[in-house]
């Protein structure tokens, strides 16, 4: 029953990955981790992780990137409804269907800051914000085969 | 199969909720900075993920630094005692110009310049944020720096603090898209203001006229105005003066004298008591 703080844990994780520093060529390719961990735990245990964790997490991630507070939380929390709309479908998906809705999820996550940033401060159209997208479909399955493991061997509920 | 929701309102009534909640916080700190008091309190909460973050950087910074060879060793100290050599030449120089402009300005009774106190801050991250560019120092309240504090490094003007967490802070560099610095040509004092362009390493220069007296290579240097940045530091060097007599505006493009792509020690200028803004206070 209390191995729940897995879950937690892994978030955190995420929310390190997220601010971990990088050599600035590489830094436009860094994956959306957060966003990763929060969709596969939204699909596989709904009644756990949802729009309330989701809007937290953003908050935080608002905090640890100096944004302006509520941009990722806005993001996020839109990302994690449509997964969780469907989320029966999406278990039942092959892991390529999982990899171009996730895809999709991803771009409007992606779309949704640049809309908000461009509103706040007239930031330009850059090709380099949108490399996350590829990076983060391309990391769904390894991060889905991974975080599965840990759920079946701890048999999360 | 169990359902999703055993207990509180509806995903829809959920979404709304937390929607209209975002939507505040973004009107209220995005565009009002309502929250920026706050702020502080915020960021050092969140400070452990920080320096969870920064670990493995400063481990392998350690270990580089346990095998660093001692032939390396050696010429990198041979390198800073030539540098060192030079500077206390000019400053030598220096010591006696400084009380020469004392004494000139004592005659013209003006008020005499102080030296700024300064601390040395190490950078910790850069942040990974496409859309701003900003880099997080290890100073914070705790060692007294305060919000809107000048940061230079050896070469020049890097940024302003904005965020002041109790053992880090947070510097936005000079080429954010939301940042503004005023300036004057070093050559023939002309005021401009450079903002940045959201690029790491361009500055634009906006409302220049095209008459204006403004060439390749000039410097740039603070003007002081504005009372957050300390007259006469380096800025910018102008790399670009496009006069396009079918726009009001001359385009003119700078690249920052600090070197932003690499910076690792940076200086925080304090404030400088003067009587005359002691006064105004």
């Amino acid at each position: 029953m209390n191995k729940r703080y897995v879950i937690y844990m892994t978030i955190l994780i995420a929310l390190v990955l997220e601010v971990l520093p990088m050599p600035l060529n590489v830094v436009v390719y860094r994956p959306d981790w957060l966003l990763l961990v929060l969709v596969y735990w939204n699909i596989a245990l709904p009644q756990r992780v949802n729009i309330g964790i989701a809007f937290i997490c953003g908050i935080i991630l608002d905090i640890l990137l100096g944004n302006s507070l509520g941009l990722n939380s806005l993001a996020l929390v839109i990302a994690v409804y449509i997964s969780s709309l469907h989320y029966q479908r999406l278990r039942n998906y092959s892991i390529w269907q999982q990899m171009g809705i996730l895809g999709l999820l991803c771009a409007l996550y992606n779309l949704i800051i640049f809309w908000l940033q461009h509103w706040l401060t007239d930031v330009l159209f850059q090709f380099t914000y949108f490399w996350p997208i590829i990076t983060t479909v391309f990391l769904w399955p390894w991060l889905f085969w991974l975080l599965r493991k840990i759920r079946r061997q701890l048999d999360l509920k | 199969m169990k359902p999703i929701f055993n207990r509180g309102p509806s995903l829809e009534s959920r979404l709304l909720i937390v929607v209209v909640l975002s939507l505040t916080l973004l009107v209220s700190d995005g565009l009002y900075g309502l929250f920026t008091p706050v702020r502080s309190i915020l960021t050092t909460l969140v400070s452990p993920i920080q320096y969870i973050a920064s670990l493995p950087a400063s481990l392998l910074n350690a270990s580089t630094n346990r095998i660093i060879s001692q032939e390396e060793l050696i010429t990198e100290n041979e390198l800073l005692i030539q540098q060192m050599m030079a500077l206390q030449a000019d400053n030598q120089r220096y010591q006696s110009l400084l009380a020469e402009n004392e004494q000139l300005r004592k005659l013209l009774d003006a008020p005499v310049k102080n030296a700024l106190p300064k601390t040395v801050a190490e950078l910790m991250a850069v942040d990974n944020n496409p859309y701003s560019l900003q880099v997080l120092i290890n100073k914070g309240s705790l060692s007294g720096v305060y919000n809107s504090q000048p940061v230079i490094d050896d070469q020049g003007i890097v940024g302003q603090i904005v965020d002041v967490a109790q053992t880090t802070s947070r510097v936005l560099l000079v080429s954010d898209l939301s940042h503004a610095i005023p300036v004057r040509i070093l050559r023939n004092h002309l005021r401009l203001i450079a903002n940045g362009s959201g690029e790491l390493n361009a500055l634009n220069l906006r409302h220049v006229a095209h008459s204006a007296d403004i060439a390749e290579g000039d410097i740039l240097v603070t003007s002081g105005l504005g009372n957050i940045f300390p007259e006469g530091y380096p800025v910018a060097i102008i790399t670009s003066v496009v006069r396009d007599e079918s726009q009001p505006f001359s385009a003119v493009k700078a690249t920052p004298l600090a070197r932003l792509d690499r910076l690792r020690y940076l200086l925080l200028l304090g404030r400088e008591n003067t009587p005359l803004e002691t006064s105004n206070e």
